[in-house]
């Protein structure tokens, strides 16, 4: 790495010296993610942006021109990069805003829980929510410092913004504050809780949690919910105590290429949503030269989607061995695990995990005394749907904005680093161990033709027991609604089911005998997705979620291409047009919605963009009939 | 003697017409050779192709989605069309969101792109909230150029000029996310205080009078400013050893900007600030005037 990042790197040094230092806090902050590196090593560490970003945010609540200033100069990069990243992430301020922040989640299931309620208490209490910064019109000014005040001189102790989907669909309604996530949410103990926070008080203590229904169907389950909530999750005894580490174990025993035959024997797909077929993307990726990398995705921020963030928290060594699997058959050194920064939890847990597994000798150098090393790296999201995008994953981690590049090349190509790449879903990848364990013939002769093996399915909104549930591929959808999470409670009826959350589509109560297989969904127009059922009955109103899913679309654009950019919001107009006219179809509206979605699906550069309106064209299918 | 290596040649087919090109190439280049051509925005011929703005999207046989044709580099047998309805479903709609979101008015290639797609931006005035509303100023806080952000359409040309295909500055960058993003030089800072050295060359990129210098700048508002009046003299740049070709841009008989041209090999449009502000004193001492350092064109205190 040279010394010199880049050829300007003189005059911005100069300018950046006059800027003054940050505070203690903020140094001691960035000394902990520099860790043991030499200041000379630290240039040209990119990398490293998102966690400096991190850490001087936690330390005094956002992230001060003086702060990014010393960034810039420890790892060599220049201002407007440094602020071009800070303010693309939700969870990171660039001006000075309350140390306690509250990201209350409004989206598509807290909604049917009250959110709107819990809102107000919030408005009453602490008066307008915060832009995302993102949104805002202008800022920075405010922020720079003139040396004699401080700039967090007059702010409140808390303050609030809404939030898109935390991922906590089964227990919410949800919020996010610092570190922690406030669950089960009434107006009665968020109201009670911000009045002890405005009093300087730490508030009542966490009342019993909601629980996460677990639950099984069919067979060859529960296979990856085997040990959700039978053990404790960091303990590496209870993991092998239950069959953890056989598919390692195998999978050092047979070589590289005969666990890639393994996995592509064993038909398994993506379940991240694209459904590639995970043993033709390691072979793709080890076929180019070294290094590669394998990356595991756990940025699961797919409105309505809690499953990966469920296998972290309750069994973070099978996504962990999975990912060594992938790493030794890819020809690998390193991993990554990308964790939303919205879970907490489980970042927390897989750290630990981590640990355990390297003390064991299941990571580091001459695994389990084979030739074969390699370790993994967790690094946190801060806030971006976009990021569950693959190549914006790549660059968020590489300390770039989060924004997805055009492929081809494709990640195997050309991926994290500009390495070749393998990267997984959570769920993909803890289908892994099991395969190599048992054979991929036996997995392949569970599920159907196109779609094997078993699948969690998130079931939320209006069921008596949402929670996660295992079910082999080709279960119809009504079984797991019905059977599983007990159906719509009180005797309601099914309205719509929202399948594979905002980027989805709404299946109709006379569609719900559909298979759960990726064939057979797409023959009714709709996709598996993420593995999303959020359930509405007759009393919701349709129009709302469906303004709210167009509205998520608009917040989480990252804003590279124009269909998408302004596509979105053109979008979400639309939809509250349609919605003000009682949704009674104005033929112009509905061709001028239709033209956009055919171009923002055509022309948009990644997926998001490309399936923005997806729910929304779904959903006129039945909300034009209505009265 | 050189002796050219030749790359190996690839054969596509683009709407119906075949084309021989060296691999590597990209479908815009294809298109090029077959004597086509397709609109392009976020393009420059000095930059790196990024594909953002997704005008120059054409259709490629077996492809899901349509396909920038900036970026994507030719494979053998492919086949492309540029001119399906598609196509010009996509195009004539990436313009009209342009035009509904930010003032394209000094913007000649969307406004062409827009005639020949028949765009129709105010079929969304009636519902569109966002960018039908009112202008913020322009950012004035240097005497060189100016920043009217409400005209950028966010090409990533200034950024990529400003980085490391052109002044290797990086003095700014996207900020922000989704219709939030923005070019800033950092916490907004004044141009003055940021990395900026003021060489223009990200003016010289923009294809909208998002960056413009202040000159003319200050002669659009005072409706002075009038391009059939004005010829290009070229001359050499008479600051250091280099030599740099410069463009003068004369109306009245009086310098009104300075441009470099983009076939010159040596600067490929991009200047140093000397050779694209520092012509001042041509016209110092002489009747006021456009660019005169005696008289500003506007009066004091309009800005």
């Amino acid at each position: 790495m040279s010394a010199i990042p880049f050829r300007g790197w003189g005059v911005e040094l100069q300018r950046l010296e006059h800027v003054p230092p940050p505070t203690p806090e903020e140094q001691q902050a960035l000394g902990r993610v520099w860790g043991h590196l030499r200041p000379e090593e630290r240039v040209g560490r990119r990398d490293l942006l998102l966690p400096a970003l991190w850490a001087v945010q936690e330390a005094r609540g956002w992230i001060s021109y003086p702060a990014a200033a010393a960034i810039c100069r420890e790892l060599g990069l220049p201002l407007a990069d440094v602020y071009g990243v800070a303010s693309f992430y939700a969870l990171l301020a660039t001006e000075p805003r309350p140390r306690r922040m509250i990201h209350l989640c409004d989206d598509i299931v807290c909604m049917l829980r009250g959110a709107e309620a819990l809102a107000q208490i919030l408005h009453r209490h602490l008066g307008d929510p915060l832009e995302v910064p993102a949104h805002g019109e202008t800022y920075g000014q405010r922020s720079l410092p003139d040396g004699t005040k401080s700039p967090e001189g007059s702010l409140p102790r808390v303050g609030w913004s809404r939030s898109p989907c935390l991922g906590q669909c089964e227990r919410g309604a949800a919020a996010l504050v610092g570190e922690s996530m406030l669950l089960g949410l009434t107006p009665e103990s968020l109201g009670e809780r911000v009045r002890a926070w405005l009093r300087g008080e730490e508030g009542p203590a966490e009342a019993t949690l909601p629980p996460t229904h677990l639950g099984w169907k069919g067979e060859g389950t529960p296979l990856l919910l085997a040990r959700c909530g039978r053990i404790s999750p960091t303990s590496l005894e209870d993991y092998r105590a239950l069959g953890g580490y056989q598919g390692l174990q195998r999978a050092l025993a047979i070589g590289p290429e005969a666990t890639i035959q393994e996995v592509e024997r064993s038909g398994l797909i993506g379940r991240g949503g694209a459904a590639f077929p995970t043993g033709r993307k390691w072979a793709l990726a080890a076929r180019e030269a070294p290094p590669r990398y394998v990356v595991c995705n756990a940025d699961e921020s797919e409105p309505g989607t809690f499953k990966d963030r469920v296998l972290l928290e309750k069994d973070p060594f099978s996504v962990i061995e999975g990912l060594t699997i992938a790493g030794y058959a890819v020809g690998a050194e390193r991993g990554y695990i990308y964790v939303r920064g919205e879970y907490p939890e489980a970042y927390r847990t897989v750290v630990q995990a981590l640990e355990a597994a390297r003390a064991a000798g299941y990571l580091g150098s001459r695994i389990l005394g084979t030739h074969f090393s390699f370790d993994i790296e967790v690094r946190r999201g801060a806030g971006a749907y976009v990021c569950g995008e693959e190549t914006a994953l790549f660059n968020s981690i590489e300390g770039f904005r989060g924004e997805p590049r055009n492929r081809p090349p494709f990640p195997t190509q050309v991926g994290l680093f500009r390495r070749p790449t393998a990267i997984n879903n959570v769920e993909t990848l803890a289908c892994v161990p099991p395969v190599l364990a048992r054979g991929g013939e036996w997995y392949a002769h569970l599920g159907t033709e196109r779609s094997k093996g078993t699948k969690l399915v998130c079931v939320s909104g209006h069921v008596a027991r949402p929670g996660v549930y295992e079910v082999p591929f080709g279960v119809p959808v009504r079984t797991v609604v019905e059977d599983l999470a007990g159906g719509v409670p009180a005797g309601g009826r099914v309205q719509a089911v929202l399948c594979g959350g905002a980027a989805g589509t709404f299946l109709l109560p006379e569609e719900l005998d559909t298979p759960l297989a990726v064939e057979a969904l797409q023959a009714v127009g709709a996709a598996l997705g993420s593995g999303a059922l959020v359930v509405f009955d007759e009393r919701t109103d349709l129009w709302a979620v469906v303004e709210r899913i167009a509205r998520f679309f608009r917040d989480e654009s990252c804003g590279q291409c124009v269909p998408c950019r302004v596509g979105t919001q053109r979008q979400l107009e639309l939809v509250e047009e349609l919605r003000r006219g009682g949704g009674r179809a104005d033929p112009h509206l509905r061709g001028l919605l239709e033209e956009l979605a055919q171009v923002m699906r055509d022309a948009s550069i990644c997926g998001l963009g490309q399936l923005a309106a997806n729910a929304v064209l779904s959903s006129l299918r039945f909300l034009g009939r209505m009265p | 003697m050189t002796r050219e290596v030749q790359a190996p040649l690839v054969t596509v087919e683009v709407d119906d017409q075949r084309v021989e090109i060296p691999e590597a190439s990209t479908l815009l280049q294809a298109i090029r050779a077959a004597g086509k051509d397709v609109p392009t925005l976020c393009y420059h011929p000095v930059l790196e192709p990024i594909g953002v703005c997704r005008v120059c999207v054409v259709e490629v046989e077996g492809s899901r989605t349509l396909v920038p044709a900036c970026i994507r580099r030719v494979e053998p047998g492919m086949r492309v069309r540029t001119e399906t309805p598609r196509v010009e479903l996509s195009r004539r709609m990436v313009v009209e969101l342009l035009q509904t979101s930010v003032d394209t008015s000094l913007a000649p290639d969307v406004q062409r792109y827009a005639a020949e797609y028949g765009a129709r931006p105010e079929r969304w005035q009636p519902f569109a909230r966002e960018g039908f509303r009112t202008r913020r100023a322009p950012k004035v806080d240097n005497d060189l150029y100016v920043r009217d952000l409400d005209r950028c359409i966010l090409c990533y040309r200034c950024v990529r000029a400003c980085g490391e295909e052109g002044q290797s500055s990086f003095a700014i960058a996207v900020a922000g996310r989704g219709l939030g993003a923005r070019i800033d030089p950092g916490f907004d800072l004044p141009l003055p205080d940021s990395a900026c050295v003021f060489c223009g060359n990200c003016l010289a990129v923009c294809p909208t009078e998002a960056l413009v210098p202040k000159t003319q700048f200050e002669m659009r508002r005072a409706g002075t400013w009038d391009e059939r009046r004005q010829q290009v003299v070229t001359t050499t740049c008479p600051y250091c050893g280099v030599g740099c070709k410069l463009n003068l841009h004369v109306q009245d008989n009086r310098i009104v900007k300075v441009t470099a041209p983009l076939e010159d090999p040596i600067t490929r449009g991009f200047l140093c600030v000397k050779g694209r502000f520092g012509w001042t004193y041509v016209h110092a001492g002489t009747a006021s005037g456009p660019g005169s350092e005696a008289e500003p064109s506007t009066p004091a205190g309009t800005l």
